[in-house]
């Protein structure tokens, strides 16, 4: 029955673990935790099911449509909110508060144009289930784990392959040196919200299919267990949010059957807790040098 | 006289409140090394972030091959020929050596002359030849002086702007700095040195400006500064 939670887990872990990277990605390039992530995410199953139930056009075009929409809609929230706070260098607090205001005001929207029930979405990926080594999987759980690991790898490639992913990874460590090199910074941060934003659409597809439900709150306990796996892993670090998402979605599962189905959110947050106290910086973290 | 390839008239900046640049007309010719000395706070690398446009002039103009600047972007200013090298290196600490390098030539397109500039700068500094894959923040602080001015030649400059390059670096390592700055030169590329250390500078310069809590206050010849009198009591410690 062990291997049956972990492989559970596992699933649900590898899609934290794609929202978490969103969180990452944003906070590696601006110092910002974006508090709308959780909302990017339910953003994007909306526009998923608009595509699939409403227009019929069935999963591939939903995941590109919802990939497409939500990036621009978190490059959008850049755009108008968060680049005239850079301009002006203000505090990073309110950056932070400004992305919070922006995740009730996507949350908000949603209820407004789609109401705040909870609606169908269809099972995706559905082949039916096998049976391996005693093991329950569903073909929807394949087909869930497929899709995030090709989009970590690609997002992987991005970051460290690509002239792009190396502006990110300049920007990164020293802003002010990579505008120096002709770097538009701008266009490299708006690059960075697409891609969060386009992870969390895809993830936000992916748990609808999983849990046939959407609805506009949806994002708001994801978030904030994606977000512990983000900082649970190191902030900053792909491998470490990868790594913390599986992390909490195992915990999750696993507290789940043995302790009670109460414990489920809870788990990963006490994991979070423990793991910060002997390593402040995360798993994958490393001390910040301050610069002289 | 042909005209400068770069021209400072009547260039004010605050540094936030600061009134750090008040005034300064300034012209560089095609080809020189031309020091901008002075002490802290004077406005040195002010009037340097200005010319690289990481920072705007309230008011004046800066002309490039008699072309004005100062609206343009600090990424613009790069793709059109002016690369600085700023005060503290400001390398990329967790990338390469030669991702540093690659970062230089990210406005650029011409591989062919990319790859070729590679060599020049690795045979400019061959100790980061040596340290190719090396991460930036385990070279020393020479290394990643030079790793910073490579970097800057990297963009394929026609001028370079060279801020503090000496900074806490060893003498021997200081002379090596120079030596090199007089190499760049040779590639054909305008230089603007920024130093405190005014000796070095002045024998190194073919022209020199002093600036002084914002207004340039003599200029000259880096001979001609080196033996006046005023520079040698406020800058070269009387010897």
């Amino acid at each position: 029955m062990i291997l049956q939670q972990i492989f559970d887990g596992l699933t649900l872990g590898i899609v934290y673990a794609l929202i978490a990277v969103g969180y990452s990605l944003v906070f590696g390039v601006l110092r910002l935790v974006n508090f709308a992530h959780g909302a990017t995410y339910a953003f994007g199953a909306h526009i998923a099911m608009v595509v699939i139930v409403s227009a019929n056009f069935g999963l591939f075009w939903g995941f590109i449509a919802s990939v497409i929409v939500t990036g621009l809609m978190t490059m959008l929230m850049d755009r108008i909110a968060l680049r005239p706070l850079r301009i002006k260098k203000s505090k990073g607090i309110s950056a932070l508060i400004t992305t919070i205001g922006c995740s009730y005001i996507i949350q908000n929207t949603l209820m407004i144009v789609f109401g705040s029930r909870s609606k169908w979405f269809p099972k995706i990926f559905d082949y039916g289930n096998f049976n391996v080594g005693g093991i329950l999987v569903k073909s929807t759980q394949v087909g869930i784990i497929a899709v995030s690991v090709a989009l970590l790898l690609a997002l992987t490639y991005v970051v460290h392959k690509t002239k792009i992913g190396l502006a990110m990874r300049a920007v990164q460590q020293n802003s002010k040196a990579a505008s120096l090199m002709g770097i538009d910074v701008n266009k490299v941060v708006s690059f960075t919200f697409f891609l969060g934003g386009a992870s969390a659409a895809v993830a936000g597809t992916l748990i609808s299919g999983y849990y046939q439900i959407v609805n506009p709150q949806m994002g708001f306990v994801a978030g904030l267990k994606a977000f512990s796996a983000a900082v649970l892993g190191g902030i900053g670090i792909l491998h470490g949010a990868v790594f913390g998402g599986l992390v909490v979605g195992l915990a999750e599962s696993l507290a789940a059957y043995y302790i009670g189905g109460g414990y489920r959110d809870a788990v990963a947050f006490i994991i979070l807790i423990a793991v910060l106290i002997f390593r402040p910086n995360g798993l994958f973290g490393k001390k910040v040098i301050e610069k002289v | 006289m042909p005209s400068p390839i770069l021209e400072l008239k009547n260039v004010n900046t605050y540094y936030g409140m600061i009134h750090a640049v008040k005034g300064i007309n300034m012209e560089i010719e095609k080809g020189e090394i031309v020091a901008l000395i002075g002490s802290n706070g004077a406005g040195k690398s002010t009037t340097l972030n200005t010319i690289a446009g990481l920072l705007k002039p309230k008011k004046g103009e800066i002309l490039y091959n008699g072309k004005p600047l100062v609206h343009s972007s600090a990424a613009d200013i790069v793709k059109m020929g002016i690369c600085l090298s700023p005060e503290g290196r400001e390398v990329f600490p967790d990338l390469s050596v030669q991702d540093n390098l690659r970062l230089g030539a990210f406005t650029r397109k011409d591989k062919a002359k990319i790859a070729a500039d590679y060599e020049k700068v690795y045979s400019l500094f061959p100790r980061l030849a040596e340290r190719k894959t090396q991460v930036a923040k385990t070279l020393s602080g020479g290394e990643q002086q030079m790793l910073a001015i490579g970097r800057a030649l990297m963009s394929d400059p026609k001028v370079l702007l060279l801020d503090e390059p000496s900074l806490g670096l060893s003498p021997n390592l200081v002379m090596l700095i120079f030596d090199l700055i007089k190499d760049i030169k040779k590639l054909g590329v305008t230089i603007l040195l920024v130093e405190q250390n005014a000796k070095m500078a002045l024998k190194t310069a073919d022209r020199a400006y002093v600036l002084e809590t914002g207004r340039i206050t003599l200029e000259g010849t880096g001979k001609a500064l080196l033996t006046d009198d005023n520079v040698r009591k406020a800058y070269l410690g009387n010897i």
